[in-house]
């Protein structure tokens, strides 16, 4: 059989060979949108990238009446942000997700999965206003004064409490992106065999230890699902801009306001004339994607390193 | 029985602890999303009835209803639906059955980078590509906008899933003489089925809530849809709108749509899950 | 589900969705028109487009919030009928549009100065000078001696001043700023009037409502929001020293009358900044809103369907204003948009 066939469908079956072509087209098709995407914002970009050179990843100012533009107050806001999320937000998948699967029992693991489902089809929006109405101020009156006076020796938590900030911001995101999170970990869990959960037992080991032995094994899984969640923490706009108070500043206080590369993009683009704006604003959407891209990689090899040793199931 | 010792006492209640703190953070999340329906339902209960569901919007002071939005985001979730899940596990699929190898792994990273794009970029890139082109707004281009969101969901999640399937399955059935396309379809899919639809039940919530880019592709309407040619309304736009308003009988009609909303995604995923229940477990 | 019967759905729903998708668009005599723009003037469009559809059964007009400059970007585009926008187009804009756009003024609104605070019983009074200098972050306290200038019955706190200001684009912060640049050559020089401008001080609120929201939770704070939202969520309006020298409140007569004082001085195209306008009773941060039309209608059907509206609105449309709290036009003014409105054309011809 000639090669580019034998390629095609190593079985010579042709039901096999349209099988893969439709596969490797539905790949191609998305790959040639994502490239599309990034070649149209870099083209749209030149100018910025021209004006302000590398200067605009370190530049802390965003004039657009003096024309003055730069990404670093965002790219800060958008990465401590997402981290704050993350940091809340994946022990408590973890933990909801080993406790429907692990230890629930059947009837109350499913009505409780379909609530924690139900978080993610709030329009955010609806996490918007719920935000300012709701979770600012109680952040503000009950949770960031306690943490100013147990933590207040260090620089993150200095500053005057509005209740509108980086962590409000981050905090919100916590609770969008724990129902992605949490039902990616708990499939993954639950497809993990039992023959792992009864060898560790058999072999005396706790429930909370049989569980660990099950985490690693979903490990891939599990960072898949960080990296959804993640992904969708920095990709977010309308409920963080309505609570993160939109400053384009670097300050170390997580209860000062801040600014993230999705915020800034939603609230200016439509407006934004100047052909320098425009571009400047476009160059943002391109190092949004460069962001994701390292971030992500960082995760994979973290992911990498831990389950280099380990067989998979 | 045996006495234990003091290190199998310590990890009981090692064990012990973190079973608690796992079911804690269980109520915490279940408390959280409480504090949430509470606070929609206090602030759109007023609004609620027969009439708000099939009623058109109305001007401020006049009532009106939400029915419109509802036939429209129903429409625009099956038009995404329908483009996104099977491309969605298309990828899925090519991603985890096609072995590893360079290219395999620059498409799984594009795919993970388009998790992260804001939805007002997939908007305004759908508007330049479509709508522009057009000339005009259509239900069409909001249906495509939030098929590329619902996409890279899909497609990580179904890979995630089908990676887990044993491997002892697609070699029992490959044993039988099935070939590889009736494996993947008939076997592995099936058997990683919960999880795909985890990962299409996700986009669809994803995409039910969505404003920005349909703000650009479907642009809205006040009356019910005739074609997918048109613009056309959704809930998220509405609710978008009265929000922002400054009228309070405009914000409770937005938290009563919100409640319709998160009930009809709560419908779709009960279906869902109904439909393609393993019947043997 | 088996596969089959999954694949047989599927082709059911891809079948029913892609026959509705092709249907023909409704009965010919329908008129469908699509406008975009400014979230300001929103709920006074749709209480317009409710009202003329009950007499014209056969127009269907839809207005989408999107704001002024997705307005602007959106008619210039051709993508919708018309577009809507609270500042005028600038003569960039004007030259980089594909034919010429007329304005048309359809009503007036205002920008009102409100805050927080606690133990205060009159709406507080401001002159010009300070709501800049608080703007800029020069004022810090409640209890400065300039802002007690002005009230000296009230009972100021010593707190700091939290100011909210607009995250996003939009044409209410262009109106403030424009105002600010006039009354404050400090503001002119360090800031400018913008609708994105670089707030020296102050966190951002998202929308009006995020604005009014933000207030309305956090104590000591201060912000500027269209006059509805202020009203509507009960929150105290400050009255703000004229060009004439008089504290005025922010009614909408004292909206038209700013208006009808700058008359004489607004040019032909109508395209005009009203802030700080002469006149004894002129509310200083008022402004026009606009609706963008092609002078050249391409479709004359749909044409003159735009160009009824937009007389019935002018004529008809200003009676239902004051309830919604938006300021009619004044009468000169409505004569000049009825110029307007009769040099539209559609192929040579006039459309009225």
């Amino acid at each position: 059989m000639s090669d580019w066939r034998k390629r095609l469908s190593p079985t010579g079956n042709f039901g096999d060979a349209i099988f893969r072509l439709a596969m490797l087209g539905a790949a191609l098709l998305v790959v040639a949108i994502v490239v599309v995407m990034i070649v149209a914002l870099a083209s749209h970009s030149t100018l910025s990238i021209k004006q302000f050179g590398f200067s605009f990843l370190t530049s802390r100012e965003w004039d657009p009446v003096k024309g003055q533009f730069g990404a670093l107050a965002f790219i800060y806001g958008t990465i401590v942000s997402s981290l704050i999320a993350l940091l809340i937000s994946v022990p408590l998948s973890l933990g909801i997700a080993i406790f429907l699967v692990e230890q629930a029992p059947r009837l109350i693991a499913r009505p409780i999965t379909f609530l924690v489902e139900l978080l993610a089809a709030i329009p955010s929006v609806v996490y918007g206003l719920w935000g300012i109405f709701v979770l600012a101020p109680f952040l503000r009156v009950h949770v960031e004064p306690r943490l100013a006076r147990v933590f207040g020796w260090t620089p993150l938590f200095q500053g005057p409490i509005t209740g509108i900030g980086l962590l409000t911001g981050g905090v919100i995101l916590a609770i969008m992106v724990t129902p992605i999170i949490s039902a990616v970990v708990r499939d993954v869990l639950a497809a993990v065999p039992n023959t792992q959960r009864e060898a560790a037992l058999a072999l005396g080991a706790t429930k909370w230890e049989t569980t660990l032995v099950v985490l690693v094994n979903g490990a891939p899984g599990i960072a898949g699902a960080v990296i959804l969640g993640l992904g969708r923490a920095i990709g977010e706009t309308m409920a963080v801009t309505m609570v993160i108070g939109n400053r384009p500043e670097i300050s170390a206080s997580l209860f000062q306001p801040s600014y993230t590369l999705a915020s800034v993009i939603a609230n200016e683009f439509t407006e934004a004339t100047a052909d320098i704006y425009l571009s400047s604003l476009i160059e943002l959407g391109l190092i949004l994607f460069a962001v994701t891209f390292v971030v992500n990689a960082i995760a994979r090899l973290m992911v990498w390193r831990v389950t280099r040793g380990t067989a998979g199931a | 029985m045996m006495r234990l010792s003091r290190s199998d006492r310590a990890r009981r209640s090692v064990s012990w602890v973190m079973t608690s703190l796992t079911a804690l953070c269980t109520i915490v999340a279940v408390g959280i999303l409480f504090v949430i329906l509470a606070y929609i339902a206090m602030r759109g209960i007023s609004a609620l009835n027969f009439g708000f569901l099939v009623d058109t919007p109305r001007p401020v002071g006049e009532g009106g209803g939400i029915g419109n939005a509802i036939v429209g985001s129903g429409l625009l979730l099956l038009l995404s639906c329908v483009v996104g899940i099977p491309i969605g596990i298309a990828c899925g699929i090519y991603l985890s059955e096609f072995g590893g190898g360079w290219f395999v792994s620059a498409v799984r990273f594009l795919i993970d980078t388009l998790t992260g794009i804001p939805s007002i970029v997939t908007g305004v890139f759908v508007y330049a590509v479509i709508v522009l082109r057009m000339k005009h707004f259509s239900a069409f281009a909001g249906g495509i906008a939030l098929a590329l969101i619902m996409i890279p969901i899909v497609a990580r999640t179904t890979e995630e899933m089908i990676k887990l399937v044993p491997q002892s399955l697609r070699e029992g059935a490959l044993a039988l003489g099935a070939p590889q396309w009736r494996v993947t379809l008939g076997v592995v899919l099936p058997a990683a089925a919960s999880g795909i639809v985890t990962g299409a039940m996700l986009a669809i919530a994803r995409v039910s809530g969505e404003t920005a880019p349909l703000l650009f592709t479907a642009f809205g309407s006040r009356f019910y849809p005739r074609n997918l040619n048109e613009p056309i309304a959704s809930l998220t736009v509405q609710i978008y709108n009265y929000a922002i308003s400054p009228y309070d009988e405009w914000h409770a009609q937005a938290w009563a749509a919100t409640l319709v909303l998160m009930a009809l995604i709560l419908s779709i995923n009960l279906i869902v899950r109904f439909l393609t229940r393993q019947k043997f477990n | 589900m088996s596969l089959s019967k999954f694949g047989a759905f599927a082709a059911l729903v891809t079948l029913s969705i892609a026959s509705f998708g092709c249907s023909g668009g409704g009965s010919s005599s329908e008129i469908r028109l699509q406008g975009a723009g400014a979230t300001f003037p929103n709920p006074l469009y749709q209480k317009w487009l409710s009202e003329y559809g009950k007499a014209h059964a056969n127009v269907k007009i839809d207005y989408q919030s999107i704001g002024s400059g997705g307005g602007i970007k959106q008619i210039q585009a051709r993508t919708v009928d018309f577009g809507a926008s609270d500042a005028p187009m600038t003569d960039a804009e004007l030259k980089a549009s594909p034919a010429e756009l007329i304005h048309v003024p359809t009503v007036l609104g205002a920008v009102v100065i409100t805050y927080n605070l606690q133990g205060i019983a009159k709406p507080l009074r401001f002159s010009p000078d300070v709501i800049a200098d608080i703007f800029l972050g020069r004022i810090t306290k409640w209890n400065d001696a300039r802002i007690k200038a002005d009230n000296a019955d009230a009972n100021l706190p010593a707190a700091d001043i939290a100011v909210v200001h607009r995250a996003e684009s939009s044409g209410t912060s262009f109106v403030f700023t424009d105002y600010l640049a006039k009354v404050s050559a400090d503001w002119k020089q360090k800031v400018g009037a913008d609708k994105a401008p670089n707030w020296p001080v102050g966190q951002g609120g998202k929308g009006n409502e995020g604005v009014t929201g933000q207030i309305k939770q956090q104590p000591n704070t201060i912000g500027y929001v269209e006059l509805a939202y202020a009203t509507q969520n009960k929150l105290p309006v400050a009255l703000i020293k004229n060009a004439s020298g008089n504290f005025v409140e922010a009614t909408i007569d004292n909206v038209t009358a700013a208006a009808a004082g700058s008359a004489a001085s607004t040019p032909d195209d109508l395209r005009v900044s009203i802030t700080n306008a002469a006149g004894a009773n002129a509310y200083p941060i008022s402004s026009y809103t606009y609706v963008l039309v092609y002078k050249d209608q391409t479709d004359a059907t749909k044409g003159k369907a735009v160009v009824d509206f937009l007389w019935w609105g002018i004529h008809d449309g200003e009676s239902f204003a004051k309830d919604l709290q938006y300021a009619p036009l004044p009468a000169e003014i409505v004569k000049r948009a009825e110029t307007k409105i009769n040099s539209i054309t559609s192929g040579g011809k006039p459309l009225r």
